[in-house]
């Protein structure tokens, strides 16, 4: 079954067009189009992302981060603008030449963006409101070879770039795939440098890093070549194999394959515990970093996710946890300091996190959808604002927080942020625990109790559901794993500040339960690693520390991608999908005169349908 | 009454609802004795639905009593009804559309704890109705609206009621599976179970059920058995589209 490019797809073509000769166009579309290209990178090279990142190099002396963070525009949007949307059962119409000449006329005009924009700086100063309005701007603008050169290289280099987009569709789809594979290595070697350099390091594997980078960072043109060839050879030959693994595990029966599943968790696992041995401190403070996040999502994933409360200040909870442990353990607390072990103190901090989980929960409970949400936004301000205030500075130290909070000491080891990979183990089991609970929830009585809230609260209370205690159940549960979050913080950290509890951070586990999957415990995973590993938290830096002044643009284009392209996830909960895409797959199977109106054929097409979403979110990866 | 006859099973005392300022249910009384099928009759907005909410508890009224076997259960919340034996299929069936249809029958039984016996309905629910043991992974929401009211009638019995309230079980049906919806009802109503149901098709419901009432703007204007209403000129004229015998 040919799936159907889903929706904003819709506003291209889908009836059989005429073969065109490469001079015909729609010159309107071109335009809207072009300059949709012209504007969008224009926009992004005022970002100052062309200037902030020119400096790293991902071909050493050829290409810079800055220069690929602007031309994927023009490839981008000649490969989807050139985009046929194909029903089976109706020919795909060759366009050939044509679609090549669009999508390098569509690529010539973003790139005029650039040439438009170059003029513009070089002729007028409009550094006032546009603080990237500069010289620097300019001459990378000009390639650093001048005006002139720039204008003309723009408008080139975007034309063959929307030539090579829309060519994709026209290659054979294997030689497409390896091309993309090669350009993925590529990118993927050189942007995460810092980790494989880590990574290779402890693994003694110096003379591979020697090889692969220069001396001031970035591929060598050899090593790219070299890379470039063995992802070739990978992709024409060697892909098929990953494909034929997950076949055969579908195809196993029932024990077998939970024997293999078992095997392959506790590959991981191992994995997981072995890793930071072989790392160096950066990568394993960002793997605790992103194990703290990831504790976070887990247990907004199940607020939000499974029982439907959307709660926005749930970093009310992490600075909870974060305070009770800085008060109990640091000798320099303020009000207060017992100078417990961090142990006791994290036992004081489940008792704190349900109070706290009923005392904010108890209010809010009752409300429903955007109130609860504003509600719950206010309170989370309202915990930091009270840690802030003169008037509990006796107990939470106002502004300057609470420093010297001592490491978590456990007899045999002790937690402290010097020793990141102490973190790192304390974090994972953590982690462990809170994927335990929630895969264990999701299956239980009080799961479906909260999916039941979810979908419908009055026929939930008609089955007999206490709603408001079930409710109240997650939010305390929510509460409970992120004062963990918040326990690591201290002992991590050293000092907690209400800076370090901003409604930003809500926000952020927020987009990274959503970005991940809702609902879905492998989506929220993925969603940390990605976001929190790759891009950075609130505070944290990620591998990609060249993008943290842009950390929140990325999030925020993500988030609204994420919305109209994939609105279930990176990794759908086959739940979610079925709903989301229902209606779509509807429409295609009547378009394929799949459906009648008769009844039962509805329900049998409905199946069908069902089963292709099914089969869809097991095979579907992360989008192309 | 003679003594040997059973107490209701459940009975409205002079119950008066209110949303707000709004009387709804004036003055009503009902009783439903066990293993009964009672119709309960009336025009839009008549308070039919308000009647089955105050009787789950999901409405609290402003005067009078509930009673359940013998018990006020007024001041109750829903779930200690639903735990001794009352239990709705709501307007509409209303099923969790995202959840399986075996996690609709699931939250059916959601206050039981014995798991046999849960286990055995779910058996008994699969042969009343097979085509639901065949959809059980399937998503409720995209079951057909004659599969849907059987889940939602497997869903209230999943909770082995005394009493079954039904909202109008025929709307939405195609007039084909209105039929056998109504066998189904008398089929449950043959296991044991006492059902109250609000219907429109008045002729469909009357000519299954014992007794039956007439709510008119909150109030009950007609209470007699099944017979007798199908006789009654008022009531065939309004209800019963029989306009020639007024
Ligand atoms: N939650 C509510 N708040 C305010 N008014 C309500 C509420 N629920 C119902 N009503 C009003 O109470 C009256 C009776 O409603 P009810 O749902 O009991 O009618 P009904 O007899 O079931 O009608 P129908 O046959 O159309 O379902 C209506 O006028 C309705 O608008
Ligand atoms: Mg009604």
């Amino acid at each position: 079954m040919t799936a159907v490019a889903p929706g904003p797809a819709g506003m291209m073509t889908s009836e059989v067009l005429p073969a065109r000769s490469a001079a015909s166009q729609d010159w309107n579309d071109i335009l809207k189009w072009g300059a949709i290209g012209a504007a969008s990178i224009a926009f992004l090279a005022l970002t100052g992302m062309l200037v902030v990142l020119d400096p790293r190099p991902v071909i050493s002396g050829a290409l810079s981060l800055g220069y690929v963070a602007m031309i994927w525009v023009p490839l981008v949007l000649g490969y989807t603008t050139t985009k046929q949307v194909v029903l089976e059962g109706m020919a795909r119409n060759e366009q050939g030449a044509a679609d090549v000449v669009r999508g390098a006329l569509i690529g010539a005009l973003t790139g005029a963006g650039m040439s438009i924009l170059a003029v513009l700086v070089n002729a007028f100063d409009l550094r006032d409101p546009l603080v990237n309005w500069s010289p620097e701007l300019l001459a990378k603008l000009g390639f650093d070879r001048g005006l002139g050169f720039g204008v003309i290289a723009w408008i080139v280099l975007g034309a063959v770039l929307g030539a090579l987009g829309a060519s994709l569709h026209l290659m054979p789809a294997r030689i497409a795939k390896t091309l993309g594979i090669v350009v993925g290595t590529i990118l993927f070697v050189s942007i995460f440098e810092a980790f494989l350099d880590d990574l290779l390091e402890g693994f003694g594997l110096t003379f591979l890093t020697d090889f692969l980078y220069a001396s001031r960072g970035g591929l060598t043109i050899v090593s790219t070549i070299v890379l470039g060839i063995a992802a070739a050879l990978f992709g024409m030959f060697g892909s098929g194999k990953s494909a034929g693994l997950t076949a055969k595990l579908d195809a196993m029966e029932a024990p077998q394959r939970k024997n293999a599943n078992m095997l392959i968790w506790a590959a991981g696992l191992a994995a997981l515990v072995l890793l930071p041995i072989f790392t160096g401190k950066i990568t394993n403070e960002l793997l605790a970093n992103v194990g703290i996040f990831l504790l976070l999502a887990l247990g907004l994933n199940i607020v939000v996710g499974l029982a439907g409360i959307l709660d926005l200040g749930y970093v009310a909870f992490f600075a909870v946890g974060g305070y009770t442990v800085a008060i109990l353990t640091s000798p320099n607390s303020p009000g207060f300091s017992p100078g417990l072990p961090w142990w006791v103190a994290l036992i004081v901090t489940v008792f704190m996190a349900v109070l706290a989980g009923l005392l904010i929960g108890a209010p809010v409970i009752r409300m429903r959808g955007d109130y609860l949400a504003i509600v719950t936004l206010g309170f989370g301000e309202i915990i930091r604002l009270l840690a802030l205030s003169d008037w509990l500075k006796g107990w939470f130290g106002g502004a300057q927080g609470i420093t010297n909070i001592p490491p978590a000491d456990f007899g045999l080891f002790e937690v402290k942020g010097t020793d990141p990979r102490s973190v790192y183990y304390l974090t994972l089991f953590f982690v462990l625990v809170a994927i335990y609970v929630s895969w264990r929830l999701e299956g239980s009585r009080l799961g479906r109790a909260w999916m039941a809230v979810r979908e419908d609260e009055s026929v939930a209370e008609a089955m007999g559901i206490n709603t408001v205690n079930i409710k109240l159940a997650a939010f305390v549960v929510g509460a409970v794993l992120a004062s963990f979050g918040g326990a690591i913080l201290s002992a991590k950290v050293g000092s907690i500040f209400p800076t370090s509890f901003l409604i930003l951070v809500s926000v952020i586990i927020l987009v990274v339960v959503i970005v991940g999957g809702m609902g879905n415990i492998a989506g929220v995973i993925a969603g940390s690693v990605v976001l929190i590993g790759v891009l950075g938290g609130p505070k944290q830096p990620g591998l990609l520390q060249e993008f943290s002044t842009f950390k929140l643009l990325i999030y925020g284009a993500l988030l609204v991608w994420m919305m109209l392209k994939r609105p279930e996830g990176l990794i759908p909960n086959a739940r979610r999908t079925r709903e989301l895409h229902q209606e779509e797959f509807l429409q295609d199977a009547w378009l394929k005169g799949e459906i009648d109106t008769d009844d039962d054929d509805v329900a049998d097409a409905v199946d069908t349908v069902v089963d292709a979403v099914d089969g869809e979110a097991s095979t579907g990866g992360a989008p192309a | 009454m003679t003594d040997d006859k059973p107490g209701p099973l459940l009975e409205f005392r002079d119950i008066n609802t209110h949303y707000g300022a709004v009387h709804i249910l004036k003055d009503v009384n009902l009783a439903i004795y066990p293993g009964e099928l009672v119709c309960l009759l009336g025009g839009n907005a008549s308070g039919k639905s308000t009647t089955l909410k105050t009787l789950l508890g999901m409405v609290t009224p402003t005067t009078g009593d509930v009673v359940l076997d013998g018990e006020i259960v007024t001041g109750q919340p829903t779930s200690y009804r639903v735990e001794r034996g009352i239990t709705m299929v709501p307007e509409n069936r209303r099923l969790f559309k995202r959840l399986s249809v075996l996690e609709n029958l699931q939250l059916g039984a959601y206050l039981r704890n014995d798991k046999d016996g849960i286990a055995e309905d779910l058996e008994r629910i699969y042969s009343m109705f097979p085509r639901v043991k065949e959809r059980l992974k399937q998503q409720s929401g995209t079951l057909s609206g004659g599969e849907q009211q059987m889940v939602a009638m497997g869903r209230a019995l999943m909770a082995r009621p005394r009493v079954l309230l039904m909202d109008e079980p025929s709307m939405g049906l195609a007039p084909a599976l209105v039929q056998t919806n109504f066998e189904l009802i008398q089929q449950i109503h043959e296991s044991g179970v006492a059902i109250f149901m609000v219907e429109q098709n008045a002729n469909m419901a009357l000519s299954i059920a014992d007794r039956g009432w007439v709510l008119q703007t909150g109030k009950v204007v007609l209470d007699d058995t099944a017979d007798a209403l199908m006789q009654n000129p008022d009531l065939r004229a309004s209800y019963l589209g029989d306009a020639a015998s007024h």
